[in-house]
Formats: structure tokens, C-alpha cells, sequence
């Protein structure tokens, strides 16, 4: 047990370094979330009653779209080298593979939601109706679903020709649900309406596709 | 098993223009909607064969996850590429129906939206098998197809909630139906399931020779590459 832990201690904090020293992906995700709130804020040019009932919308799409970019990113870095090859062949097991990569994905869009949200608010004027706090749940459980399946596309699209194009090919139409219950518990929130049954369905949604993806991942991985 | 393939596309050429009959000669004409309503006896079928294939898509790359199976990757290939084409029929049917009834092409209603999320992610598996090459296509198509099938009860139950919180003035469904149209419907589902399998079986026999073909070459480019020096 302590074996695969250490495994994915030590991958995740290579993968922070060496994020920490270049901040290749963290800023290319700021940069594309602050261009899509302004071309958003262009497109709607919306009063500050209609930027309560499109936020959630627009939050999560900026945030979609740039953790696309940090996703790509991930397994990239292992093709260099043919580090990914050898990890296939070390004994180390897949799966703490998988979830070092995930849970650094995880850090990267948190610290971009982190960095991006006030600005949302003031951009937006937004001001949340309904308890605040859970957003900030909402935000994990959101996130999450986002990051185990796009971790795990973007191993499968890594095998694919134009693999850049493949992962949101692939990420978007199966994200949909969970898209779908973020912006829905978010506008509920901001609206101070009820956002329970959108909780609990993404909370579920989080458990199986985690549960499955950690099945599979050693499949996708070692698939030849 | 030579035999049997002709035969069944003879019997299925029967079966449709049977269907073909009930659906447009003997269901009576609906009353309100009057003879555009025919098409449902087209949609409704081309649906729940739709959702037959991409269950059996599911199954097949199950099996395919365990046993690695080559016929069962070549199932699910199959399912998912006629799925998809019965699955483009009731997306085209649909507005052609609701044009005239609702007045409007489409509407983000539950069913309708909840079929093109099938769609696009059914989709999504076909461009996944196009655009990855090499023996490893199997193994994430399958992969993939468990993924998608587990998001389906997720798909619904959002759009179904997002729906009913959203209710729009669109027709409810329920109320009883006129047996000829329910024979008329049957009729039609058993032949498009038909047509279906035919369609499938013709596939199969295409890929398996194909993947045969492939195999071929690839032993003799093998084989010339040892004869001829090095």
C-alpha cells in the first residue's frame, strides 16, 4: 500500500516542480479563461440581473476550455524521452499513475479557478443569493469530474493521430451530464434557489466515472 | 450460413414492404395531426433500434474488455456505425414531424435532447476508431463505449430534471393509441430491426474481410522484407 502512494507522491510533486519552474500550463490557462471572459463580455454585453443567470453557463465554459489546455499538457511531457514507455515497462502500478496525474490537474484548474473567479465577480457583478459556501462545493465536485475524464482521454488521445483535436472530441460529449449539473447548481446558487439534486448527481457522477476510469486506466495505458 | 444471408434480406424485403403497407394504407389517419403523424411509424422504430444497437455496442465491448475477442471489437464497430445511422434518422424524422405539429424544427425538450447527447457521443466513438491507427484501437474503443454507455442514465436524469424544473408547452405523450397504428408500429420496429441486422451482418462479413486482407499484406510485406536480403 505505502508502495503505489509513494509512487504518486513523487509523480505529483515532479509534475508541481516542474509546473512551478516553467508555469507553462497555468498561464496559458489564465491567459484563455481572461480572453474568454472578455470575448463573452463582447458577445452578451449583459446587465448585471442576466450575468446572474448566465454566469454559471460562462464560468464553466472558460474553465472547460482551459483545462483543455492544461489536459493536453499532461501526458505530452511523457512523450519526450519515452518517459511514458518507461513507466509501461516498471513495475510501478498504473493506476498511481493516473491518479498523481489527476490530482495535478486538479491543482492546476483549482489555482486557475482560484485566480479567475474574482475576476468573474467583478467583470460580471456577481453577488451569490443562496449560500456561497456551496459553490466552493460545487467547484471540487465540478472540477473533479472535469479532471479524471479528461486525464483519462487525453491517455487515450495520446495514441490517436492529431491527438490535440482528439481530447475535447472525446472529453466534451461525455461531460455533458456533468456540465450540465455544474452550470445548472451554480445558476441555482447565484439565483438562491435550491441546488441539492445538482450536488448529488455530480457527487455521483464523480464516484462512477472516477471508479471507472481507475478500472480501465491500465488497459488505456498499456493498450498496444 | 452462406444461405442464410440471402434468405433473411428476402424475407426483410418482405417484412419492410409489409410495414410499408400497415404504416401508410391500413393505420387509420390521426386526427388532429392528420397524415404527417405517419412518420412516427419511421421514428419511433428507427429509435428503439438505435437504442438496441448501442446497447449492444455496450455488451460487445464488455466482452471485449475481458476476452479480447476480435469478433467482439468487430460488434461493436458495427453496432455503434449503424446505431449512429438509425440514430441520424430520428434526428432528421423528428423536426420533419415537428414542423408542421409543433410549428417549430426543435425544441431542448428531454427526449430530443437527450437523443442528440446519445448521438454526439456515439459520434465521438466513431471519430476515436478513425483516428486512432494500429492494434490498439480495440482496446480504447471499448474503453470508450463503456465510459459512454455508463454517462447515458447520467444524460437522461439531468436533462430530465433540467426539463421538469423548465416545463415547455409541448406535447405531454401519454393517452391511448389505436391498435391498428400499435400493429402498425410493431410491425414496422421487427422490420427495421431486420433491415438492421441484415445491414450489420453485411458489415461484419465486410470488416472481418477487410481485417483479413490487411493481415495478408502486412505478413507478405513481411515476408518479402526477410527474402530479400539483409
Amino acid at each position: 500500500m505505502s508502495a503505489p502512494n509513494g509512487i504518486t507522491g513523487i509523480t505529483l510533486l515532479k509534475d508541481l516542480r516542474l509546473e512551478w519552474r516553467s508555469k507553462d500550463a497555468i498561464n496559458s490557462m489564465l491567459f484563455f479563461s481572461l480572453l474568454v471572459v472578455v470575448v463573452f463580455s463582447f458577445s452578451f454585453d449583459p446587465s448585471a440581473e442576466e450575468s446572474r443567470q448566465i454566469a454559471g453557463g460562462l464560468v464553466w465554459v472558460a474553465f472547460l476550455f482551459a483545462a483543455v489546455v492544461a489536459l493536453n499538457q499532461t501526458w505530452a511531457r511523457e512523450i519526450r524521452n519515452q518517459v511514458l514507455d518507461a513507466y509501461r515497462v516498471s513495475p510501478a502500478p498504473a493506476n498511481s499513475l493516473f491518479v498523481a496525474k489527476t490530482l495535478g490537474n486538479f491543482i492546476f484548474v483549482s489555482v486557475l479557478e482560484a485566480l479567475m473567479t474574482p475576476l468573474f465577480i467583478v467583470f460580471y457583478q456577481l453577488r451569490a443569493l443562496g449560500p456561497a459556501w456551496q459553490l466552493l462545493l460545487v467547484a471540487v465536485l465540478g472540477t473533479w469530474a472535469l479532471v479524471v475524464n479528461g486525464t483519462f482521454f487525453a491517455a487515450m488521445s495520446l495514441r490517436t493521430r492529431s491527438r490535440e483535436i482528439m481530447l475535447p472530441l472525446l472529453l466534451f460529449p461525455i461531460s455533458i451530464p456533468a456540465l450540465l449539473a455544474m452550470v445548472q447548481a451554480t445558476t441555482s446558487i447565484l439565483n438562491g434557489e435550491g441546488a441539492r439534486f445538482w450536488i448529488v448527481l455530480l457527487a455521483t457522477y464523480d464516484l462512477v466515472f472516477t471508479t471507472v476510469c481507475l478500472l480501465l486506466f491500465e488497459t488505456v495505458l498499456n493498450a498496444e | 450460413m452462406k444461405r442464410a444471408f440471402p434468405i433473411l434480406g428476402v424475407l426483410t424485403a418482405i417484412l419492410l414492404s409489409y410495414a410499408l403497407y400497415q404504416a401508410l394504407v391500413v393505420a387509420p389517419t390521426e386526427k388532429t395531426m392528420g397524415d404527417v403523424q405517419r412518420i412516427f411509424y419511421y421514428h419511433v422504430p428507427s429509435a428503439w433500434t438505435a437504442f438496441l444497437l448501442f446497447f449492444i455496442n455496450f455488451g460487445a465491448s464488455i466482452v471485449y474488455l475481458i476476452k479480447r475477442n476480435p469478433a467482439a471489437d468487430i460488434v461493436g464497430l458495427v453496432s455503434a456505425e449503424v446505431g449512429v445511422v438509425f440514430c441520424t434518422v430520428v434526428l432528421i424524422t423528428g423536426p420533419i414531424w415537428a414542423r408542421p405539429v409543433w410549428g417549430i424544427w426543435w425544441t431542448w425538450d428531454m427526449r430530443l435532447t437527450s437523443t442528440l447527447v446519445l448521438w454526439l457521443i456515439y459520434v465521438s466513438y466513431l471519430f476515436l476508431r478513425r483516428f486512432s491507427s494500429g492494434g490498439q484501437t480495440p482496446l480504447l474503443a471499448a474503453a470508450l463505449a463503456v465510459l459512454g454507455a455508463l454517462c447515458v442514465p447520467f444524460v437522461y436524469f439531468s436533462i430530465w430534471f433540467f426539463r421538469t424544473q423548465h416545463p415547455q408547452p409541448v406535447m405531454g405523450g401519454g393517452g391511448s393509441i389505436d391498435p391498428r397504428m400499435l400493429h402498425a408500429l410493431l410491425i414496422n420496429w421487427l422490420a427495421f430491426s431486420c433491415f438492421a441486422f441484415l445491414v450489420c451482418w453485411s458489415r461484419y462479413r465486410l470488416e472481418k474481410l477487410q481485417r483479413d486482407v490487411d493481415h495478408a499484406h502486412a505478413m507478405e510485406s513481411l515476408l518479402d522484407h526477410g527474402g530479400s536480403g539483409r
